[in-house]
């Protein structure tokens, strides 16, 4: 059998990424609740906060390294395996990835040193501002790195001359069509996940009945911010697939596993896609539903499938499960966070030990949304790798299909060590909770670092 | 400004691999060092000199390579392919050695991550010395196309620069180690740092024979009159460095030593780009043929002017905040 590079290439960038975004995820939105735990424990000066600071430092900090070592790799990948890619649209796209490098980046990993050593070198106020810090640095590299994606998406600002792209303006590429919907999505997706980790830890603490007072403000300001944020999130999703539909309705198409575009389109809870017939071999579908949602018509149309020659169609399987298994979270999310604040209102959430018990093993379900929503975006996007501008099959750099391979066999073996290593050493973190007495902060800010990730490790030995 | 776009470009990537090889090139070297001691309480001591830097010395590697795409992506487009498996192999051993710093404090054994934190920092600096020899045996391109196999780059020169590069860091973590550690770290790092500093004068020497002969334009550039009046300093300057770094170590100087093994690195540079300027993928391309158009360059330069400089000052104010030595077992009770 011939190896496709094309598909290798496919193969190696998707699961790259994938393990990449993983980690942003996490340190996006938990930079942003260590940062607001340090806020309010300089104002309360409470113990239980600057112990929860202490302990979700520790994760961020595990998280964070297997962030920066995925995401150093992605950057090279753009001219290792999609060195057509990076030529064609490099004038255009390449700026953005710079910025986000000068204004994000640098910002990130520098300041990041003090929360994680400086607890006793700097005064509290250059702690908590040090954290806040490294916390707009993510936000800031999801900005400039969501613009970049979104002019892959819905390309804008720019002209082709030769077959390569010039930028022409810059705010309307940076600004293009599908960005702010994207960066909304995202980022509160981010803040979303996070908040279902914070909320399942406090749950099964409560459960088990130890550190009841970190437990109690972990679940209480969990549920605050995600009976706000999961709403949000369906109603952003819900406007990103109107601006969708605008700009590439042949993967809403997809989306909706829809063919025809001369008849209304049937929201298909369950379906299997055929490519070759043409037609769905199965469905469960409520009628009329995906026209409503999308035109708020009930006999409103949009695009089909079969609008589209078969080779301008994206993949169908992977595009239609993955966006039903986003709903579905979505779905549960809202449930599940309404469900709590009611529980919170009527004063019984800490005895509520169903309740509790369910939420204490929800905290992937974030990250499996992220992924499957990045699944439907950018399979959605095939075949072209920039819509409109460069195909992915030409993209690719001229390497041999072997060595993409064993390039790809590598970095599944590697990163399943570090995958399975990290979360690992997260959970035994969780495991021995947050500790201790709270840290009296010396007076002579000149003494020595104390190492967060030492005291991480003489704890999660259980020997401190 | 089509024509000194290119150039000012050129300077200021030149500038972050600089400075990407002087941060993340002495603490590689620790990684490199660490084998050295069997004391898990000297290991961590190590480490911790460097901890809260690592990620910031990182952070240069990435903008050499974006800068490079974004200034001359022809260049990056041609580089990436044609070296290829020493990219990635570095990148992956990265993975590891950064990963460790977290990882091996938090580990029950610490025999694997100590490991992977030493083999990965050895072969990260292997292979950018690979990638380094790649680029000066040059890169055969054709219609602005990589158009060579997989293993051009291995060549026995590609192997020197690799054990040189080695060496280089090496020595830039012993330095490190004098100046930032006490204890028997510290003095072991000074008799280490003797030996390394041998190595890397023979290295520097070969490298300087090796490339004038196999290269006639290297030979050319610097051979030929009159540029050879104005480049004679350049090998004098180095072994008066040279010179400065063993006496400082010999007598006992703590800061000199560091200072000094970095301005061989920086010489070695300069010969590096006197030998080819102004070609950028050496022997066919040159930084006028793989400029990204004006108005990217020029975007892009606006905020460069503006972001590097704050990211100097964000590196100066944590190293600040960080200064003093690291002493034997702090806060490992
Ligand atoms: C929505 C956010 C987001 C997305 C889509 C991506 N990243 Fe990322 N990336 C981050 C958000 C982020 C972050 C939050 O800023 C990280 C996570 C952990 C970290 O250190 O910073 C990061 C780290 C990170 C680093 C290391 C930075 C450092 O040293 O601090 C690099 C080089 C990249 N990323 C590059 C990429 C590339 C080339 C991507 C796409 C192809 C990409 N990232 C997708
Ligand atoms: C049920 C409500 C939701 C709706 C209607 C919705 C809608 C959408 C749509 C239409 C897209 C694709 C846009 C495009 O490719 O142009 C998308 C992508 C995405 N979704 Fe959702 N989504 C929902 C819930 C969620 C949840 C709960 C999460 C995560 C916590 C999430 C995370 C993502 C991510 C990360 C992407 C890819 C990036 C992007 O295009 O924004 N979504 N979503
Ligand atoms: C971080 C979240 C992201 C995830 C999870 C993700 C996921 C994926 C997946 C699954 C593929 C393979 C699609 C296929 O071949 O069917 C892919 C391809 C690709 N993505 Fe993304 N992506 C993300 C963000 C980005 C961003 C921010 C960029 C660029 C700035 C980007 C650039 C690309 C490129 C160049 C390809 C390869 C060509 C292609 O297959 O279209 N991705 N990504």
């Amino acid at each position: 059998m011939e190896l496709d590079p094309v598909l290798l290439a496919r193969l190696q960038f998707a699961f790259t990424i994938t393990f990449h975004i993983i980690f942003p995820t996490f340190t996006i939105g938990l930079s942003a609740y260590i940062a607001t735990l340090g806020a309010i424990w300089l104002r309360t000066g409470a113990e239980r906060h600057q112990r929860l600071m202490h302990f979700w430092t520790k994760i961020f900090a595990v998280s964070f390294a297997m962030g920066v070592v995925s995401g150093i790799v992605l950057s090279y990948q753009f001219g290792t395996n999609w060195s057509r890619f990076s030529l064609v649209v490099g004038n255009v796209i390449g700026p953005l990835i710079g910025y986000e490098v000068l204004t994000a980046f640098f910002l990130e990993a520098s300041f990041l040193g003090i929360p994680l050593f400086g607890f006793n070198r700097v005064p509290p106020w250059l702690y908590v501002t040090a954290a806040a810090v490294v916390a707009v640095g993510t936000a800031t590299s999801a900005f400039w790195i969501l613009s970049a994606n979104s002019w892959m998406q819905t390309p804008a600002g720019h002209e082709m001359r030769d077959g390569i792209a010039y930028p022409v303006d810059w705010i309307a590429i940076v600004f293009n069509p599908s960005f702010i919907y994207r960066l909304a999505h995202m980022v509160n997706a981010a803040y979303l996940t996070t908040g279902f980790v914070v909320l399942a830890v406090g749950a099964r603490y409560a459960l088990a009945g130890r550190h009841p007072e970190e437990a109690r403000t972990m679940l209480r300001m969990a549920i605050g911010l995600v009976v706000v944020l999961a709403p949000l999130q369906v109603f952003i999703g819900d406007q990103h697939g109107l601006n969708t539909l605008k700009h590439q309705p042949t993967k809403i198409a997809a989306m909706e596993a829809h063919w025809d575009g001369s008849k209304p389109g049937d929201f298909h809870i369950l379906a299997w896609p055929d490519a070759k017939a043409e037609k769905n071999l199965f469905e469960i579908s409520i009628p009329h539903g995906s026209s409503l949602i999308l035109t708020h018509d009930w006999n409103g149309l949009f695009p089909g499938l079969k609008s589209v020659p078969p080779d301008e169609r994206p993949p169908l399987v992977s595009v239609f499960f993955a966006f039903r298994i986003m709903l579905a979270i979505g779905t549960f999310m809202v449930a599940a966070a309404f469900c709590g604040a009611f529980l919170w209102w009527r004063g019984t959430l800490f005895e509520t030990r169903w309740y509790l018990r369910v939420m204490a093993q929800t905290w992937w379900m974030g990250f499996v949304a992220v992924v499957a929503g990045w699944v439907v975006t950018e399979s959605g996007r095939q075949p072209w790798i920039a819509t409109g501008i460069l195909r992915t099959a030409d993209a690719i750099s001229p390497v041999s299909a072997a060595s993409v391979l064993t390039t790809l066999i590598l970095f599944v073996v590697v990163y399943g060590i570090v995958f399975t290593m990290g979360i690992y050493y997260m959970n035994r973190l969780i495991e021995k909770g947050p500790q201790g007495r709270a840290i009296e902060q010396s007076k002579d800010f000149a003494v020595s670092p104390i190492s967060a990730a030492s005291d991480a490790g003489r704890e999660a030995l259980g020997n401190s | 400004m089509e024509w000194y776009l290119p150039v000012i470009w050129a300077a200021l990537i030149g500038t972050a691999v600089a400075l990407y090889v002087i941060l993340d090139g002495f603490d590689l070297g620790i990684g490199i060092l660490f084998p050295t001691t069997k004391s898990e309480g000297e290991r961590d001591q190590m480490m911790r000199s460097i901890a809260p830097f690592w990620d910031g010395n990182e952070t240069w590697l990435i903008l050499g390579g974006a800068g490079l795409w974004v200034a001359f992506p022809r260049a990056y487009a041609v580089i990436m392919p044609a070296l290829y498996l020493p990219v990635i192999v570095m990148l992956l051993a990265l993975v590891f050695r950064g990963v460790a710093f977290e990882f091996r404090v938090v580990s029950h054994s610490k025999t694997s991550w100590n490991f992977a934190f030493a083999a990965g920092s050895t072969t990260a600096a292997f292979c950018q010395g690979v990638i380094l020899a790649g680029l000066v045996q040059g890169i055969h391109v054709e219609n602005g196309a990589y158009v060579g196999g997989s293993f051009d780059w291995a060549t026995p020169f590609a192997l020197m620069c690799g054990l040189g590069v080695i060496s280089g860091y090496a020595l830039l973590g012993a330095t490190w180690l004098v100046m930032k550690t006490e204890g028997p770290v510290a003095v072991r790092a000074r008799e280490q740092a003797k030996t390394l500093l041998l190595f890397v004068l023979a290295f520097m020497a070969a490298v300087s024979l090796w490339t004038p002969y196999a290269f006639p334009a290297i030979a050319t550039r610097w051979f030929s009159l009159p540029n050879f009046l104005f480049l004679w300093p350049v090998p004098l300057l180095t072994a008066l460095l040279a010179f400065a770094d063993w006496r400082a170590l010999d007598k006992g100087g703590e800061f000199v030593p560091f200072i000094t093994s970095i301005g061989l690195f920086m010489l070695g540079f300069v010969g590096l780009v006197i030998s080819w300027f102004p070609y950028l993928v050496p022997p066919s391309l040159t930084i006028w043929q793989t400029a990204a158009v004006p108005a990217s360059q020029i975007f892009m330069l606006m905020g460069t002017l503006v972001f590097l400089p704050l990211a100097l000052c964000y590196t100066a104010l944590v190293y600040w905040l960080f200064r003093g030595k690291v002493k034997p077992g702090e806060s490992y009770h």
